[in-house]
């Protein structure tokens, strides 16, 4: 066999183990879909039914009905809101400050930033609810938005790196037409750091959207519940009833498609480069 | 330091004060939580009562508690089990996914997007398609003629559930994976092929050793994750429970029972203590061996020092 055709051959057979593996990707949200559209009789027919004879659309209205999912989304990005902005604002003062001023302590400080990311959760978990429960800050949603005030380490981390590739003349020319360093950060700085921002939006979105174990230590009114808490007890109370929780499911999962559809470049792209500098 | 001039003296505050959120935090979720749950795990305290000193109790007790046994066995079979596979796996996938091929980038999407999604909403769907009588998977596994197994019902195969789970992301570590291959410098293998090295001798000597780093990365990332599963166990155990035969005991879940649910505070303080220090440490392991088995010699010094000023 000539270089030619192995190559041609080669090439076909990565795009059937591809194409066979998206099937594997995908099939779970196909049968999620399938579900939310059966009967209760359907749901359990065998062998399943791929392609409903006849949707049922009013699951969704009857999962809707039997738990507040619109307050539990409209709580949840309330919380995904407050959080983008402290995260965002915080990680962007703190990165600026790693990367453009020199100080005393500075690596040091660096060295203990990235290493508190080291530091298990478990082991923070029980004082942090005990310093918010002291606060009276239970049930509320405060223990959830406030630390994002404090920028995460990772984020900061993530952020300095793109700083640094920024070269100083930009600050220097801004410095000498009279800028000062907030207005340097806001006017020069902040427009380039775009991306990375991006990649914080969505990471912190699907972090504050997918978090399970913080609101469900911090909140206990049904009213303030998150979709991951509410969601889990919709589970326990119709635990038989898949094509509804199917149906919950979907309608729980679209906003992360959303948010991943516009932004799986920058974050594609952003957590590829992460990897080898980590 | 007297002799700093002032401008430099302007700098150092400038700096202080725009990394001050960082040092607040530090100090609020980090620094002061480490020692308070120190003490505590010294301690007794059911929040109704004030703590008290108990010395060492706590950590007798955890070494007589049979589930404190199993929960450590559960996660680090667990981890065990699905850290080689997804990073063979991902391996493989990033190998396909870093060839030039037409709608590759489409193939990247779609392998990542498992990844994105975990949380309550993707733990529900896994427990329907993993559902023995009903479920998708035992109904193409009766395709195939055989006899798919209990799965969450089964002590034996829940652990073999969560991996299977898992490996669904498995997307995530197949980009890092494709962010190193990339980084390749691509005249080295054009090198390697003027001295006749077939593909799997270029696989090893040059790709294998040029991604240690990633896998170094990975490693230590998965070790640290498989300490902390809760979310999927919570939701598939059934609100918190172990799964039958506790076989589903993760750690963190039975760190949650003793803390949030039988509210000992000072229990739970002394197992997150031996749970993180144990992560830690197997971290660190991972972490001294390094110079042994990752290389980092390919990045390029212009480059680096670019990166790191």
């Amino acid at each position: 066999m000539n270089t030619k055709s192995y190559k041609s051959l080669t090439k076909g057979t990565t795009y059937v183990v591809l194409i066979a593996l998206s099937f594997v990707c995908l099939i779970p949200f196909f049968w999620m879909i399938s579900t939310s559209l059966k009967t209760k009789a359907t749901t359990f027919q065998i062998p399943p039914q791929w392609i409903p004879d006849d949707p049922k659309w009013s699951n969704y209205v009857d999962a809707f009905s039997f738990a507040p999912f619109g307050t539990y989304i409209t709580n949840t990005m309330t919380i995904a809101v407050f959080v983008i902005v402290g995260q965002v604002v915080s990680c962007t003062l703190v990165a600026y400050g790693f990367s453009r001023f020199r100080f005393r302590g500075r690596e040091v400080l660096f060295m203990v930033m990235l290493a508190t990311m080291l530091i298990p959760e478990q082991v923070t978990m029980i004082p942090t609810f005990l310093l918010y429960s002291e606060l009276n800050w239970i049930d509320t949603y405060l223990p959830l938005i406030v630390p994002a005030y404090f920028a995460s380490p990772f984020f900061v981390f993530l952020m300095r790196q793109y700083l640094l590739t920024i070269p100083k003349d930009l600050d220097e020319a801004a410095k000498i037409d009279g800028a000062n360093e907030l207005q340097i950060l806001w006017k020069v700085l902040v427009p380039i750091l775009r991306p990375s921002m991006t990649i914080i939006v969505v990471f912190t979105f699907t972090n504050v959207y997918n978090d399970f174990m913080g609101p469900l230590i911090y909140l206990n009114s049904s009213e303030k519940f998150t979709i991951a808490v509410g969601l889990a007890n919709f589970l326990s109370s119709r635990g038989a009833e898949w094509n509804l929780l199917m149906a919950a499911s979907t309608v729980i999962v679209l906003p992360l498609l959303v948010i991943y559809y516009y932004a799986q470049r920058n974050m594609i792209g952003g957590i590829a480069s992460m990897g080898v500098k980590g | 330091m007297a002799n700093l001039s002032k401008s430099a003296r302007r700098e150092q505050r400038l700096g202080y004060a725009f990394i001050s959120p960082w040092i607040v935090g530090f100090l609020t979720f980090a620094a002061f939580p480490i020692i308070a749950s120190l003490a505590l795990s010294f301690m007794h305290w059911d929040i109704y009562q004030p703590p008290s000193w108990i010395g060492l109790d706590n950590f007798t007790r955890l070494f007589r508690d049979e589930l404190f046994y199993k929960s450590m066995k559960v996660t680090l079979t667990y981890s065990a089990m699905s850290i080689p596979l997804s990073l063979i796996l991902g391996l493989m996938l990033s190998l396909m996914l870093n060839l030039k091929l037409k709608g590759i980038n489409f193939f990247r999407t779609l392998f990542y997007l498992p990844s994105v999604l975990t949380g309550v909403a993707v733990s529900m769907i896994w427990l329907w398609i993993l559902n023995a009588e009903y479920g998708l998977l035992n109904n193409f596994l009766s395709w195939i003629g055989i006899e798919g197994p209990q799965w969450l019902k089964d002590p034996k195969w829940i652990l073999p559930s969560y991996v299977v789970m898992s490996l669904w992301g498995v997307g995530g570590s197949a980009i890092l994976f494709l962010g190193g291959l990339q980084n390749i410098p691509e005249h080295l293998y054009e090198a390697a092929k003027i001295d006749g090295a077939g593909t799997f001798r270029r696989f090893w000597k040059i790709t294998l050793p040029l991604l240690t780093p990633t896998l170094f990365f990975l490693l230590l990332m998965g070790i640290i994750d498989s300490f902390q599963v809760f979310t999927q166990a919570y939701v598939i155990n059934g609100r918190g429970a172990g799964g039958p035969d506790n076989a589903g005991l993760f750690y963190m879940l039975y760190l949650y029972q003793n803390a949030f649910k039988q509210f000992d505070m000072g229990y739970a303080s002394a197992m997150a203590w031996i749970g993180g220090l144990l992560s830690l440490v197997l971290a660190l392991v991972v972490y001294t061996t390094q110079n042994r088995w990752v290389y980092y010699e390919a990045e390029q010094p212009t480059q680096r020092k670019k990166v790191e000023k």
